[in-house]
């Protein structure tokens, strides 16, 4: 009987040690050799420290990443340019009209410069500044910070660079909403469909319960338009869009020529939506 | 058999109820639907059989592909371009939700989502 205790202990007491070494050597023994292993993983720190340094990794031509650049001073010469790109944006993705301020649904919207920029507080404001509103809407950060906290996946980082919707897998647990630092995003307390005046035959509305938000005109894009925004602007050029990747764009030039400044770039989202104070 | 007197009734009246649904619709089986067919478009994307089994299917393909792949390449029927789209593709054909797509739909109870977001053409 003792003897046989002896044993079991024994064997129980090896099998233990087998149980916690064994993963680490079975680990080592997959990914080859240890100090290749070792190596490996080296590298890779250096590479990621290299993609989070200044403003992300170096632009690759061959990848687009879409962007805007809103000049405020055009929207303060003409107060009327506001409405128009709102409303252009509203009704062409069928956007409802909730009558209570509590339900709004904005994907592009005029705020104040302090609320735009609460990074950048100054009591002694420009008059120009404080009287005028300027358009805000998502910034499809390079590092977005919705798309990691989407437990579905519905919203991502398509190909383009844009953070959009796949809204048949919206589940409306409204973690991307409590992500984004920019409130760049509406949730649909109420079913949208009678409050949508006019609807667009071309493109769907949302249904209750999933969030919503601007998309980038990505359906625009893809069929080589303009979003409806800078459209609207017409030849005023107070929107400029185009890939940020790409060194002769457009919008390259005018990043290139003009002082713009981003929401919040403390926060490393890397927003692609740049102002010219 | 002790008790036959309540037993053999009481297994009539059991038999009897669940098989309610059995008896309480006989004779009122639907007519299989006739979905109207569009008059001008005589091709589908899909041969007729192909696309009743598999048009649900082929909707999740083209949504993956338009929405989460961006790949918004167009298909050719008899040298006209389609996209791949719901409302601009197939409705643009079957110009009547309620005489095509509803008719199959509630004789199978199915209760598509489609509509709580895409938009139905004007009847």
């Amino acid at each position: 009987m003792d003897e046989k205790r002896r044993n079991f202990l024994k064997v129980a007491g090896i099998s233990t040690l087998a149980g916690l070494g064994g993963t680490a050597v079975v680990d080592r023994l997959v990914a080859g050799s240890g100090i290749a292993h070792a190596s490996g993983s080296a590298g890779h720190e250096v590479e990621a420290a290299k993609k989070s340094s200044g403003h992300g990794a170096a632009p690759d031509p061959s990848v687009n990443r879409y962007g805007m650049v809103i000049d405020i001073k055009k929207f303060q010469q003409d107060p009327s340019l506001g409405e128009k790109i709102v409303a252009a944006c509203h009704s062409v993705h069928n956007v409802p009209q909730f009558p209570e301020k509590k339900d709004e649904i904005k994907w592009i919207w005029m705020t104040q410069f302090e609320n735009a920029f609460p990074e950048k507080p100054n009591v002694y404001l420009d008059e120009a500044t404080e009287k005028h509103q300027l358009p805000i809407l998502c910034n499809h950060c390079d590092s977005p910070p919705c798309v990691r906290a989407c437990p579905t996946k519905a919203t991502f980082r398509n190909k383009d660079g844009i953070v959009m919707m796949d809204y048949h897998r919206c589940i409306g647990c409204r973690f991307c909403m409590a992500a984004c630092p920019y409130g760049s995003r509406s949730f649909n307390w109420r079913d949208p469909a009678e409050f949508v005046k006019d609807a667009n035959h071309i493109y769907p509305r949302r249904m209750r319960g999933v969030v919503e938000k601007c998309n980038f005109c990505d359906e625009r894009v893809g069929a080589g338009k303009l979003p409806a925004c800078v459209e609207a602007c017409g030849e005023s050029k107070a929107l400029v869009f185009g890939n940020l990747n790409d060194p002769n764009s457009e919008i390259r030039k005018v990043l290139k020529e003009n002082h713009t400044i981003q929401r919040n770039p403390s926060l490393g989202t890397l927003p692609s939506v740049f102002y010219i104070v | 058999m002790y008790d036959s007197g309540k037993i053999i009734p009481g297994l009539i009246i059991f038999v009897l109820f669940i098989t309610i649904p059995i008896w309480y619709n006989r004779g009122a089986a639907g007519s299989v639907p006739k979905p109207v067919l569009p008059k001008d478009a005589k091709t589908c994307v899909l041969p007729a059989a192909e696309i009743r089994a598999e048009h649900m299917k082929l909707l999740n393909t083209w949504r993956d592909e338009v929405l989460r792949t961006g790949d918004r390449g167009t298909f050719e029927i008899e040298g006209k371009p389609y996209q791949k789209s719901l409302m601009m593709t197939c409705m643009k054909c079957h110009t009547s939700k309620k005489q095509f797509c509803d008719t199959c739909h509630v004789y199978a109870s199915v209760k598509p989502y489609c509509w709580d977001c895409h938009i139905a053409p004007v009847e």
